[in-house]
């Protein structure tokens, strides 16, 4: 301990004054944050707008469909990513095990806690023990997939449609019940982003695709689209479809304000997308393709076969990346779109009577703050165990 | 028939790969344009039933509205409004880069420090700020931090009575004299000491003496500045409080304050992830090579780690550039008057949407074109060339 102190606190005396001041930083930050959350916040504000917060104006007796609709999606995203890579055989023991699940979800853990004591119902809490139900049979399918002869058989194609059946469904009966107008808060936030994140993938690849083809025409297009999106400012090209996205289709259709913060979204980021798949297909060496080519594949084929797979696993981290970039990214939709996104509702509950005029921004921010923060981290910590997991860039 | 027949002869022109190939490119080029002739065809139809304008006449029109501390005002026109846009753009964006680079190479370097707070401390920073959306961050610190916590005018924070800071924005000591003559003078100054820099260089080259390019440059550009000052007869002015208002000094705009500061913590956290990257990836061997010619920690880290970093670090480092250029169209969410804003507006007042954002669009990509242009240059020139 003491050796340890010495040799990283006080190595020499310039050492040990940076360290005087850092450590002094660093207790009135925490000091400030203590005081804040526990003594001085007032967080009234966000018990009373727990519900604007979270979903907006989405109406309370649809609301089973959601959260049925958001279990069935974690139950979805379990069973096809949830196990796929090789599992390690070596037994670990119980309480490390749980220690890594502590380290891994702790943070979530803590955020639902804090958002079952601000909702204050007990109904949440069966919810959140729906999803890691859920979560968990997903796991669960996912392994029985090959263990079973039955299963097994079962054409890929076929078992894929059966697994994404049942979110589909329930996310076109919750869009049935409650219009997208409606929906608010973070729901809006994550529902944009999701969407978003489906739409813009087949696309970026393909471009990508395009801008490594051989032919002259197609790369052109490719590259031309990828190097202006890509030059644009994502607030302007957002401003821009809120007042002029009408012009360029037939009148009489005039799209909702969340439809439109998708199609931006999802042409912006496909470019990006585009990019970063570029980087994995010029990672792959040529001998794969070279490989597919003699054993007589076509290179339609040899390409979705081989580069493809292969380029899309080693940049898993940075489409993740991207990913959560698109996430944040969300809150612009408020200010360009007047969408009523987290942000947006954050700002406005601190006009509401009750509330307006006593500095209540702090608690309003921090709240929101929180929610994104707590996701973007929690995301790129998983990418970052992901690829570990994966190998990359260990071959 | 044998086999073999089949094989030699010229295959049909619906198998011949060549032609395969043109055709399916004039096919997608086909569907592409197609699409824009739709789209086009769609705008011009909707454009003429409600009579608006699709030409750039509106860049000739009165701009009707003002922007405080500038000669702008309502009869000027709207293009003279772009421009000016366009200056605080680059205003915000280059004090941006240079601020964010700083901040995020010392927070990098102090991420790899043999210190533990100092390591915990820079972690904190990086991990806290990158996980936030930008404009969270900005409306944190226009609503609450400048328009909350910073003081009203009349009981302004005056630290060595140099600065007034209030939520009117932060006024700071300024040189009094013509604008352009500074910057002339300070690009006269840079391009000089740029010269002496070069030479120095040469002559190190030549002679084998240590060429203090730093001290050097920066001694002529001190000199030049020194001069230029005495000769022009410039003067300081500190700012005081004038009722309302202040009075003398420099005054930065509190949403041109929370935009920068803003602008800058947030690349940096990301910048300093890049300087960490790029320093990791100088090998282990240099560092040993500096100590083994007895080098200081400081020197060691300067003359040799961190040119080598820079240069692995250039292209990320662009693009971190250019995120923040775009990024401060973020401005218009907190009425700063930059390009994003000054269009906003202007399709406020009336000017036909479509052509103003194609005008702010383009002069966005002009102005992404030049600095990846730019930093690609640069890139090309330091670039490790391997053998």
């Amino acid at each position: 301990m003491k050796s340890w102190i010495r040799h990283n606190l006080f190595r020499s005396w310039s050492d040990g004054i940076l360290s005087i001041i850092f450590g002094a930083l660093a207790v009135w930050v925490i000091w400030v944050l203590f005081e804040f959350i526990f003594i001085t916040g007032r967080w009234e504000l966000i018990q009373v707008n727990i519900k604007l917060l979270l979903i907006g104006g989405f109406p309370i007796e649809s609301l089973w469909l959601l959260n049925a609709s958001v279990i069935a999606i974690a139950f979805w995203m379990s069973s096809v990513f949830g196990n796929s890579a090789k599992v390690s055989e070596k037994t670990v023991k119980l309480s490390t095990k749980i220690a890594e699940l502590v380290v891994r979800f702790g943070l979530i853990l803590a955020m639902g806690v804090l958002i079952v004591l601000l909702i204050g119902v007990m109904e949440s809490i069966s919810i959140a023990m729906a999803i890691i139900a859920a979560i968990v049979l997903g796991r669960l399918v996912n392994r029985a997939r090959w263990k079973f002869d039955l299963l097994a058989r079962i054409p890929t194609v076929l078992w894929h449609a059966l697994l994404i059946l049942p979110p589909v469904t329930l996310v076109f009966l919750t869009l049935e019940a409650a219009e997208l107008k409606l929906w608010g808060g973070f729901l809006i936030n994550f529902y944009i982003a999701l969407v978003s994140i489906f739409l813009c993938f087949p696309i970026g690849v393909l471009l990508a695709l395009g801008r490594r083809s051989t032919l002259p025409i197609i790369r052109f297009i490719c590259a031309t689209y990828i190097e202006i999106v890509r030059g644009s400012p994502l607030f302007v090209l957002l401003l821009l479809s809120g007042v002029a996205l009408e012009f360029f289709i037939p009148q009489n259709s005039s799209p909702g304000a969340v439809e439109r913060a998708i199609t931006v979204f999802t042409l912006f980021t496909a470019a990006y997308v585009a990019e970063i798949v570029r980087g994995g297909l010029q990672s792959i060496p040529k001998g794969q393709i070279e490989a597919g080519k003699a054993i007589g594949l076509s290179p339609v084929k040899a390409t979705v076969l081989i580069t493809l797979p292969q380029a899309l696993r080693n940049v898993i981290p940075a489409q993740i990346g991207q990913f959560i970039s698109l996430f944040k990214d969300t809150t612009l939709a408020g200010a360009a779109l007047s969408i009523v996104e987290l942000l947006k509702v954050s700002e406005a509950i601190t006009k509401q009577p009750d509330f307006l005029g006593q500095g209540y921004i702090y608690e309003a921010l921090a709240f929101v703050s929180l929610l994104f923060w707590v996701g973007s981290f929690v995301m790129s910590k998983e990418s970052q165990r992901l690829e570990k997991r994966l190998g990359v860039g260990q071959r | 028939m044998s086999p073999l027949t089949g094989v030699s002869a010229k295959p049909p022109f619906w198998r011949d790969i060549r032609i395969l190939k043109w055709a399916f490119q004039f096919t997608v080029l086909a569907i592409v344009l197609a699409l824009i002739f739709w789209l086009y065809g769609n705008y011009e139809e909707n454009v003429a039933k409600s009579k608006i304008p699709t030409g750039l006449e509106f860049l000739e029109n009165p701009a009707s509205f003002t922007m405080p501390g500038s000669t702008f005002d309502q009869s000027s026109p709207v293009w003279a409004a772009f421009v000016q846009g366009f200056i605080n753009t680059l205003r915000v964006s280059i004090i941006g880069i240079v601020l964010a680079i700083s901040l995020g190479t010392i927070i990098g370097m102090a991420r790899l420090s043999k210190n533990f707070l100092v390591r915990l401390v820079a972690s904190a920073y990086v991990e806290v700020f990158r996980n936030l959306p930008l404009l969270v961050l900005l409306t944190f610190m226009n609503l609450a931090v400048v328009l909350q916590t910073f003081p009203r005018i009349e009981q302004a924070w005056v630290p060595f009575d140099l600065f007034v800071i209030s939520n009117r924005g932060i006024a700071v000591p300024w040189f009094e004299g013509s604008d352009t003559n500074l910057i002339l003078v300070i690009s006269g100054a840079a391009v000089l000491a740029l010269l002496v820099g070069v030479a120095r260089s040469k002559y190190s080259d030549r002679t084998g003496k240590p060429a203090r390019i730093s001290f050097f440059a920066f001694l002529t550009f001190l000199i030049v500045i020194v001069g230029a000052w005495s000769i022009l007869g410039y003067s300081w002015t500190q700012p005081v409080v004038d009722g309302r208002g202040t009075v003398g000094g420099l005054r930065l705009d509190p949403s041109f304050f929370a935009l920068v500061v803003t602008l800058v913590i947030y690349t940096s956290s990301h910048i300093a992830e890049i300087v960490r990257g790029s320093i990791l990836s100088v090998s282990k061997g240099q560092g040993e090579a500096a100590d083994a010619i007895a080098l200081s920690q400081g020197k060691k880290m300067r003359l040799i780690i961190l040119p080598q970093a820079f240069r692995v670090a250039l292209p990320a480092l662009g693009n971190q550039s250019l995120n923040l250029i775009k990024n401060s169209s973020l401005g218009a969410a907190i009425s700063y008057f930059e390009l994003t804003q000054i269009a906003q507006i202007s399709v406020g007042n009336g000017a036909p949407a479509v052509p103003a954002f194609t005008v702010t669009l383009a002069i966005y990509l002009v102005i992404s074109f030049v600095t990846s242009f730019i930093v690609n240059t640069f890139n090309r020139r330091l670039a490790l060339v391997e053998r």
